[in-house]
């Protein structure tokens, strides 16, 4: 029972790094281009940084490197154990 | 809760949105993938080592663990680091480089199927039994703090709030297992920081840096104990109520390792990494950005504390728990804020995901597949996981009101891990060091040691007995329970007979040989990957973090 071989699975086709990427990538547009229009009282909520820009631009850049990661080191299909990361 | 009601526009809820359909997503793809009950289960022993270490810290990143941490920030001041630095960076170097080659190794499939193996069927239903009732207690817990957030910062009615987070994280365990809550965890784990990392940088901007912070602390009630971690430990006359004895070896030792080393919901993180290498990397990986969490946790509860007039109320708005509301509510315009919100958000469902995803692994495959249902086709055991799912989710909401009269919700998960963890952790150190040890030991030294941390624990509330605080207690009561064990085990061992050496082979320290290396990946064997090397070097930094806090 325990010992039952481990099957290979389509598991291993899903990239979370698309996923996280692509969400942070649009998280980053999204709330960059809030920081843009921001009122003075929002800016001033923020003890005078407009945070939705620095947080938009670096939220963009995290989500800029998930994906280049991804597309630098594509997930392998695994075969057999010989498969470099 | 009006006070706390944050006002979310548009755009905030447009983020919230995008997260939630995200989250429902990957259950959608991840289902795609499902063909075995090891797929829904243990994500087939397919996972990279950045995936499973970021799940294995974001599994424990909780929102109440995020909301308890910040209040115990605001009470106890830098001394809270002692939860992450000696309270957790150690017992999971110890659980990477030490247990991990005997939990993967002997290919087990959770914590309690190691005892089974270990020792005897009893043992394992003890353990598998009490654990699956602590995760549907947990997750309960977790709902009903996310329930009383959502209504203090959204206006929701607590019904609501329960019902819409406890569908969302039903939805993408059953559709996904556990990949579908790895991959969640992982992507919680950035969302998360997203929220607390501005919070903390305005913070620190409005009380005038660090320089002004310290400054304000020593004139706050904290004053400058609150800075300090070590320095006032020679006694129990420090904020935390507790001397370098009790954070040492009760937390340091006994809470911490029973926590991290033997706490299914975590270790299944890292058993379902791709090979050996993976898995004992999976705690070591999550040691890195545990030692860096308090900067967005505890700071920003001392920052609550000298700018938040009146915080440490015993209830209303003001309670230290609200440490993290208040600040969003004071700092982040529109933008920013609905990231928090969904940063916090999802902790919840981080939390609550990890307590249903290991607790329906160890109904399935250690009370069902063990006991009731023998030898069914594969399948039929992914149907029991997706309907034991639906189940325990339905008893947490049910048990998410037990939750309901503490005022410091993270000293109730504290009171509950010195009840399951320390024997449990005490039962497992015996079992891996020494052969001897018996089937029966092992049985009755795990009851007896929960016997007696529950009886501590009644009789501390029965007002019997007496501590400095509660916190004292669940080290005192962890303690209790740790030694009975060792006692009762060595007892009851000198009058049974011990298993065979043969059925010990790679589940005993010394018998048999954990292969190490045999399924190692190419690049696996770069310096940088060596699960020693990055133990020691974490285990070094965390000593290094106290020294500016000395």
């Amino acid at each position: 029972m325990t010992d039952e071989p481990i099957p290979a699975s389509k598991a291993r086709l899903f990239d979370v790094r698309r996923i996280i990427g692509g969400l942070f990538v649009v998280y980053g547009l999204l709330v960059g281009a809030i920081g843009l229009f921001d009122s003075q009282e929002q800016i001033d909520k923020a003890q005078g940084v407009n945070i939705n820009l620095w947080a938009g631009l670096a939220m963009l850049v995290l989500g800029a490197l998930f994906l280049l990661w991804q597309w630098l080191r594509p997930a392998e299909v695994p075969s057999g154990g010989e498969s470099a990361e | 809760m009006s006070g706390l009601r944050l006002h979310l526009n548009a755009a905030d809820y447009l983020i919230l949105g995008l997260y939630f359909t995200t989250v429902l997503g990957i259950g959608f793809w991840v289902r795609r993938a499902i063909r075995t009950s090891a797929d829904f289960f243990l994500s087939g022993r397919s996972l990279p080592a950045w995936v499973t270490g970021l799940a294995f810290v974001s599994a424990n990143l909780g929102a109440i663990e995020i909301l308890g941490m910040a209040a115990n920030g605001a009470q106890y001041g830098m001394m809270t680091t002692h939860y992450y630095w000696v309270g957790a960076v150690p017992a999971m170097v110890f659980l990477g480089i030490v247990m991990m080659p005997f939990y993967y190794g002997s290919k087990v499939r959770s914590v309690p199927e190691y005892l089974r193996r270990r020792f005897n069927d009893s043992t394992h239903l003890l353990n598998a039994g009490t654990f699956a009732l602590a995760q549907v207690l947990i997750a309960g817990v977790n709902l009903y703090a996310l329930a009383l957030v959502i209504r203090a910062l959204l206006g929701w009615p607590l019904w609501l709030a329960i019902c819409v987070s406890a569908a969302f994280v039903l939805g993408y365990i059953v559709l996904g297992g556990l990949s579908s809550a790895i991959y969640n965890e992982v992507l919680q784990f950035f969302v998360i920081l997203a929220g607390l990392v501005p919070i903390t940088v305005l913070g620190l901007i409005k009380v005038g840096g660090w320089a002004g912070l310290t400054e304000k602390v020593r004139g706050a009630k904290l004053g400058d104990a609150g800075l300090h971690t070590w320095a006032n430990a020679g006694s129990a006359h420090n904020p935390l109520g507790a001397s370098w004895i009790g954070i040492v070896f009760g937390l340091g030792f006994v809470l911490s390792f029973g926590y991290w080393t033997t706490n299914f919901a975590e270790v299944q993180r890292a058993l379902s990494a791709r090979n050996m290498s993976a898995a004992r990397r999976t705690p070591l990986i999550a040691a890195y950005p545990k030692l860096l969490i308090p900067a967005v946790t505890v700071i920003p509860g001392l920052i609550a504390l000298v700018t938040v007039p009146g915080l440490g109320a015993k209830t209303g708005d003001l309670q230290y728990n609200n440490a993290i509301p208040i600040l969003m509510r004071d700092l982040l315009p529109n933008g920013v804020l609905g990231i928090a919100v969904t940063g916090l958000l999802a902790s919840f469902m981080a939390g609550m995901a990890a307590n249903v995803s290991g607790f329906n692994t160890v109904f399935t495959y250690d009370i069902w597949q063990t006991y009731i249902r023998k030898d069914r086709p594969d399948r039929y055991y992914i149907t029991v996981g997706r309907v034991i799912t639906v189940v325990g989710v339905v008893i947490g909401i049910g048990t998410a009101f037990i939750a309901a009269g503490y005022n410091n919700i993270m000293n109730y998960l504290q009171a509950l891990f010195s009840l399951f963890n320390a024997p449990l952790f005490a039962t497992f150190i015996i079992a891996l060091f020494w052969k001897r040890m018996t089937p029966w030991a092992g049985f009755l030294g795990l009851l007896s040691g929960m016997l007696t941390s529950l009886l501590t624990y009644l009789l501390y509330l029965g007002k019997v007995l007496h501590f400095g605080s509660d916190l004292d207690e669940s080290f005192w009561g962890a303690g209790i329970g740790f030694v009975t064990v060792l006692v009762v085990a060595v007892i009851v061992t000198m009058v049974t007979t011990p298993k065979p050496i043969e059925e010990l082979d790679g589940l005993v320290y010394g018998v048999g040989r954990s292969n190490l290396s045999g399924d190692t990946l190419v690049g696996d064997r770069v310096w940088y990957r060596n699960p020693v090397l990055l133990g020691s070097v974490a285990v070094i930094l965390a000593f290094a973090l106290y020294i500016p806090f000395w």
